[in-house]
């Protein structure tokens, strides 16, 4: 598949401190790409290099094909952005902004009035079309920076937190979209601080920790990599002793709790076999087991820890 | 479709002016402080100074109102979109920084012309007869465009305080004023106070606007029109240049 975005050593220095340090990556075509970090961490001034609002200070950033610095007009006549905050002209209606975007973006009249209906009805704003921004609220002014950044059909979509502090439905309404987007082919670049978001929603993810990438991978492997011993959950239909459990292939520890076993295994696998031929010499029937894989937010936390000096 | 094509971004500042016109401009505050300013400077100079005739001091009402008019507004439209986050939006946008200027110039000197058009039709009420009406029209299209590139300069420093900018922009403005020949003739006027009239753009388009009521004038048409055009050409030049290394820092 393509490459979407190609990050090289991408480094913004502020002052003293460096923001991005050294920030290399590739997203591909179709891919939901999450860009996870702890506040302060780099992900809007990443973000802001790669859709050419602020240049980097090394480094370099190929989007669609074109160098973000030497053909700025060419990327991101290519590119959506929803930044964090909602930047519609409050003093403009939902309307003229769309209409704005259009001409910005250079869609020609009758196209953009078109996509502006289509896009306005998708996120529930097309009945109050006509009113100025400032009347609107935050989910609203967020659903509608949502069209604004599609007027002009983009295949490649840069968010950053778009669905921080909003309502469930306005939250709903903006991730069903997001899927419906990339089902259709478009590539999202995403930046989140919810894990379950991104859990759900990304194909890989990258985690960010004081301006350099710490990992990147697809969730599910994020999640398994960073623990090395497994947890399991076993409950049996009657008593079966703990120190049979202790001593079984594959497990390092057994802990009750209520009706059941928690189990540390070194090897998932072994460890789910012992059991079961466990059970049978027991005489006891399994009624529930759980392997308990580490969250993302396990990984996050884990890989975002600030190292101890 | 090219996006960076000169036309496409031609059109593309054009849309950027609309959106001024419509968000900065069309308000009442606005319109009413473009022509109450200059007719209250105006006046205060009229009622002052009896023995300047009318026809030379609706020539200074012309130019100050078409300079205070056309960099009114523009000095503060970065620093509010800036603090609005607007400008951030313009940024991720395909257009250049220039096309961005050129259209906060276009609105600032539309802005400016629709004002001082006003201004022209009280000095033809109060019975002065235009003589050179191409030559006005030509001074006051070229002056807008100098005025407005002033604007567009005065917005450089990378503030998001609109209040410092207009502090700033009062400062370099109301000075230019007294040293363009707008109250005192630049024939009344002292060496040093000449060497710095020839400093102004105003000094050159209030001798435009007199030649073109009274036929009166200091300097030749040509080297007045002449000195419009470099400046326009420069300031242009200049502010697109700062705003390029500027912009960045307001993010």
């Amino acid at each position: 598949m393509p490459t979407v975005i190609d990050a090289f050593n991408l480094t913004k220095i502020f002052g003293k401190s460096t923001a991005v340090d050294h920030v290399s990556f590739e997203v591909q075509e179709g891919e939901i790409f999450g860009f996870l970090g702890p506040n302060g961490a780099g992900k809007t001034t990443t973000t802001r290099m790669l859709t050419g609002v602020i240049p980097p200070d090394a480094g370099t950033a190929t989007i669609l094909g074109h160098d973000i610095r030497s053909e700025p007009v060419l990327a991101k006549q290519g590119f959506g952005v929803v930044p964090e905050t909602s930047n519609a002209y409050t003093d403009l209606t939902a309307w003229q902004n769309m209409m704005l975007m259009g001409e910005l973006y250079g869609v020609p009249r009758t196209r953009a009035e078109q996509r502006s209906s289509d896009l306005l009805g998708m996120v529930g704003l097309l009945e109050r079309k006509d009113q100025k921004v400032q009347a609107y609220s935050k989910g609203m002014k967020q659903r509608l920076i949502l069209a604004m950044a599609l007027i002009h059909e983009p295949t490649l979509l840069f968010l950053d937190e778009p669905t921080s502090g909003l309502d469930v439905q306005s939250t709903q309404m903006i991730l069903a979209l997001l899927r419906d987007l990339n089902t259709q082919g478009t590539t999202i670049f995403l930046t989140t601080h919810n894990m379950e978001e991104a859990n759900r929603l990304c194909h890989r993810v990258g985690i960010i920790r004081a301006g350099k990438i710490v990992a990147i991978d697809a969730p599910e492997k994020l999640k398994t990599a960073i623990d090395r011993v497994h947890k399991i959950e076993v409950s049996f239909d009657r008593e079966v002793p703990g120190n049979a459990i202790t001593g079984l292939a594959g497990v390092i520890s057994a802990n009750r709790t209520g009706d059941k076993w928690q189990i540390t295994a070194d090897s998932r696998d072994t460890a789910i076999r012992s059991l079961l031929a466990c059970s049978q010499q027991n005489g006891a029937t399994i009624v529930t087991l759980n392997t308990l894989a580490p969250s993302l937010d396990d990984a996050f936390l884990r890989l975002t820890q600030e190292e101890k000096p | 479709m090219n996006p960076a094509k000169f036309s496409e971004q031609l059109r593309r500042a054009w849309a950027i002016a609309k959106k001024d016109i419509r968000i900065y401009y069309f308000k009442g505050p606005v319109l009413i402080f473009g022509v109450f300013m200059p007719v209250f400077l105006f006046l205060a100079f009229f009622m002052g100074s009896r023995q300047l005739p009318l026809s030379f001091l609706i020539s200074g009402l012309v130019g100050m109102t078409l300079f205070f008019t056309a960099t009114a507004v523009s000095p503060a439209i970065f620093p509010w979109e800036g603090s609005a986050k607007t400008l951030e939006r313009l940024a991720s946008c395909p257009i250049t920084i220039e096309a961005i200027v050129f259209g906060d110039m276009i609105a600032s000197l539309l802005f400016g012309i629709g004002i001082t058009c006003v201004t022209v039709i009280i000095g033809l009420a109060l019975g002065l007869s235009l003589l050179h009406g191409i030559i006005l029209l030509a001074a006051i299209f070229l002056a807008a465009c100098c005025f407005s590139a002033i604007g567009m300069l005065l917005a450089v420093p990378p503030t998001n305080v609109p209040s410092n900018i207009m502090m700033l922009s009062s400062l370099i403005k109301f000075p230019l004023v007294f040293i363009s020949g707008i109250f005192i003739p630049l024939e009344q006027m002292p060496p040093w106070g000449l060497a710095l009239a020839v400093c102004s753009p105003l000094t050159y388009f209030t001798d435009l606007v007199r030649y073109a009521f009274t036929e009166a004038h200091y300097f030749p048409v040509l080297i007045d029109i002449a000195a419009l055009a470099v400046f326009t050409v420069a300031f242009t030049v200049v502010t697109m240049f700062l705003h390029k290394r500027t912009m960045p820092k307001r993010m």
